[in-house]
């Protein structure tokens, strides 16, 4: 039946919107589990959109794979390096912390501490900086003057 | 003819743009009023001139002229007048258009209201201004000419897209661009003071008001884009850390750090160099932004009109005025000394912690929406960075801005007392926790994003609102409710906009954390419940729209007494042959209800979506506070009295020299 379900929702044409409710799992854990999954990967085919928003046929296609997936017992992780393996990288929408992208997850924390550390030095700077130096001769000079006027 | 009028008015004004690059500029250096004077009628005549170019565009668009190669590409006859008007900006070149349109607008806003700058500054002001005028008019007429005629006009246009088609989304790019642009004058000041060597209590005085202005229109700008991206996309969604949302996001964040290092140059002559750092890269972070738009190198949703040719010169711009003025800076920077001596425990401590936490937030964006780019052309690596990183990586930011806000805006000026200023907050901080625990309490089994997003949202207003009962002295309430009326301008939209961040940080908190979803297949007089509501599908009907056809459903949702009706529509408009998602929304105060229409189904009934999508409106609720807290501090008295003075002043004559 579950099968059926699935082979249905292949063959429906027109754009679909989304998850549909065709497509979702009858077990509520299950396909809370496969929603979670599917807001983390990307259509490969769209811009800027997960499986779970897009409308694109291809979106449609990932969502039921994905779920069968898990109907076939995947973990999360096993599910989605099925996906990735397919479908390159490029599908997850939160990049993995291997490699170059260790320089995009430790940026935020480096930079943070070298924009604390210079905010620490500047505020140091001026706490310990000499007064304003008084006013010279000239200046006073010129403050009589106003003031007289 | 008018078209013509308005092509020939362009090239005039960018002529005329060039002038007022050179001459003022020159006329600083050497000293020659008559030279510097040069900037102010010709400043006056750009405005004139692309004004009537606009306009010219605009009548175009109107009268639905489709021998005009632009209007057939993005109009229809068909089309209702506001969205003829508004697809004058709704496509590549006529935005550009009205970026220099904006652009010429606060030019000639600076030659009237800048009556009491030094001549020489505002010389240099304008001159700048120009340049960056000179290069956008170039843009305009070598790579993308709104005015462009076709030899044989077709018998009607290609229509505007569909998805542009909303009130929403007619005002958000000129609000967007009216911050975007607003920045040019930061900017301009920047340079004009990096050039003239001098950076003081003044200059911060007239940097301020154009960059709260620029900042509050971007607020603006972007809270539009995100209430139409909530109503318009269809699943309710307001933020996709899409790279074009984060194009104007950057400038936000870097706006509202200049902000506040001006406060800091103004009152005590310290952080300069560091203010006119953030006043060039605030700009260039616009000008990225529209590089991202206009290239469509990074593809996202918004990019309607990418070309590469023009990403280029757009890029090429980017390059000189971001470089140029980066390396001006590095050359003399040295010369801005800072005055002013503060203690580690000071206002302008927590001054300095607010750009260290707000410049680094605008950073992560920024490594963030590039790091696909990089990651291609130094890794070899196709991926993507989507929302699971934005929210991980950028939050923390915000959580320590709104744990931080309330104390540092207590604090005294020069040498604070940390426990001094805490003392009036514990209230507050009581209510915070307190509603926090409630709401803890009151959800069961849910992640902790809600009470968190409460308790901070309670700590950032309330600490809004201790912070002005504190400035009302000591005596009686009624004394002190009388004073509160007569506080500064400045301090009500201070508070206002800080209350306002923290409306908007609950807001969004609560949405997601509670928000009750259900997809089903409805079945017509069926009735179904979600989140505590009595939905039910009365009929579906086809619709025929003035230039679309449209699916509509009628829903009844109901709970206790009261009942709402809703409309959501699929909409299909057969001339640009796309189809759009119109939800049917009730809003409210405490939630939204939320109904989108999909599919007919095989087996009858139809595929319905039903939100129920608690404070939604506070997230935009808190960004009007924002802005509005911009706008009463930008009518303060302090810059009202120097308006007058400079009435007074304007009449004396100008000494020979």
């Amino acid at each position: 039946m579950r099968r059926l379900l699935l082979v249905l929702a292949l063959l429906w044409a027109g754009p679909a919107l989304a998850v549909e409710p065709g497509e979702m799992l009858d077990d509520p854990a299950l396909e809370a589990r496969a929603r979670e999954i599917s807001k983390g990967l990307r259509c490969p085919v769209c811009r800027n959109e997960s499986i779970d928003e897009s409308n694109a046929e291809l979106s449609r296609d990932l969502r039921l794979l994905l779920r069968e997936r898990l109907l076939a017992g995947d973990s999360d992780a096993e599910a989605v390096a099925f996906i990735t393996a397919r479908y390159g990288e490029f599908v997850l929408l939160e990049p993995d912390r291997s490699g170059a992208n260790l320089i995009l997850w430790l940026a935020a924390p480096t930079v943070l501490l070298l924009g604390l550390g210079a905010g620490a030095l500047a505020v140091r700077a001026r706490s310990r900086a000499a007064p304003p130096e008084a006013l010279s001769e000239h200046e006073r000079a010129r403050l009589e003057e106003i003031m007289k006027g | 003819m008018i078209t013509e009028l308005g092509h020939f008015a362009l090239v005039l004004g960018f002529a005329i743009a060039m002038v007022q690059t050179i001459v003022p500029m020159v006329g600083a250096h050497r000293g020659w009023r008559g030279w510097m004077a040069v900037g102010e009628p010709a400043a006056l005549s750009q405005l004139i001139l692309v004004g009537f170019s606009f306009a010219a565009l605009m009548h175009a668009f109107i009268v639905s002229d489709f021998s005009l190669q632009l209007v057939a590409l993005n109009s229809h006859s068909a089309k209702p007048m506001l969205y003829k008007i508004s697809g004058t900006w709704g496509n590549h070149e006529g935005s550009m258009l009205l970026w220099l349109l904006i652009l010429a607008l606060f030019g000639a806003a600076a030659a009237w209201r800048g009556g009491n700058l030094p001549p020489a500054l505002r010389a240099r002001v304008l001159a700048v201004q120009a340049a960056v005028s000179v290069a956008f008019y170039a843009f305009i007429l070598f790579t993308s000419n709104p005015f462009t005629r076709l030899a044989v006009p077709p018998l009607d246009g290609q229509d505007l897209n569909p998805l542009l088609q909303d009130p929403g989304l007619a005002f958000h790019p000129p609000f967007l661009y009216l911050g975007y642009v607003g920045l040019s004058m930061s900017f301009s000041f920047a340079v004009a003071a990096l050039i003239g060597g001098k950076v003081d209590a003044a200059w911060a005085r007239w940097v301020r008001p154009w960059t709260l202005a620029a900042w509050l229109f971007l607020t603006v700008g972007i809270a539009l884009g995100s209430w139409w991206a909530y109503y318009e996309l269809g699943w309710g969604g307001f933020w996709f850390w899409d790279p074009v949302e984060n194009a104007s996001f950057m400038p936000w964040l870097l706006a509202a750090a200049l902000l506040h290092s001006a406060i800091v140059v103004e009152k005590r002559e310290a952080l300069k160099s560091w203010t006119i750092l953030l006043a060039i890269l605030a700009f260039g972070f616009s000008l990225l932004g529209t590089f991202i738009v206009r290239s469509g190198v990074l593809t996202s949703v918004h990019a309607f009109a990418s070309d590469p040719t023009r990403g280029v010169f757009i890029l090429a711009i980017l390059g000189v005025f971001t470089g140029g003025a980066l390396v001006l800076y590095a050359l003399r920077a040295g010369a801005m000394e800072a005055k002013g001596v503060f203690s580690a425990v000071s206002r302008e401590s927590a001054l300095v912690l607010n750009n260290v936490l707000l410049a680094v937030a605008a950073f992560v964006v920024f490594i963030g929406t590039i790091w696909p780019l990089v990651a291609e052309l130094a890794f070899d690596r196709t991926l993507s960075v989507g929302p699971p990183f934005f929210d991980a990586a950028f939050t923390p930011f915000f959580v320590g801005l709104a744990l931080v806000l309330p104390v540092g805006a207590m604090l005294a000026w020069k040498r604070g007392d940390l426990a001094r200023a805490a003392r009036p907050l514990w209230p507050a901080a009581l209510l915070a926790v307190a509603l926090g625990g409630l709401a803890f309490a009151l959800q069961t089994g849910r992640s902790a994003l809600g009470p968190v997003g409460l308790a901070l949202g309670a700590w950032v207003v309330a600490g809004a609102a201790l912070d002005l009962w504190s400035r009302t002295g000591r005596e009686g309430a009624a004394q002190r409710a009388r004073r509160l009326l007569r506080l500064p301008r400045a301090d009500w939209g201070k508070a206002t906009a800080h209350a306002g961040l923290g409306v908007t940080i609950f807001g969004i908190a609560a949405m997601l954390a509670w928000q009750v979803e259900d997809i089903r297949v409805a079945q017509v007089g069926e009735t179904y419940a979600v989140g505590g509501y009595d939905v039910t599908l009365r009929e579906v009907a086809e619709v025929q729209g003035p230039n679309y056809v449209s699916t509509r459903a009628e829903l009844l949702l109901a709970r206790g007494g009261s009942e709402a009706v809703l409309y959501p529509e699929k909409r299909f408009y057969p001339v640009a042959g796309m189809p759009t998602t119109e939800a049917g929304i009730a809003n409210g105060v405490w939630r939204d209800l939320y109904v989108v229409i999909g599919e007919e189904q095989a087996g009858g009934g139809w595929a319905v979506r039903t939100y129920v999508k608690p404070f939604a409106n506070w997230i935009w609720g808190g960004a009007i506070l924002m802005a509005l807290g911009g706008a009463v501090s930008l009518t303060d008295r302090r810059l009202r009295v120097a308006a007058g003075a400079r009435k007074a002043a304007a009449p004396r004559p100008v000494p020979a020299e």
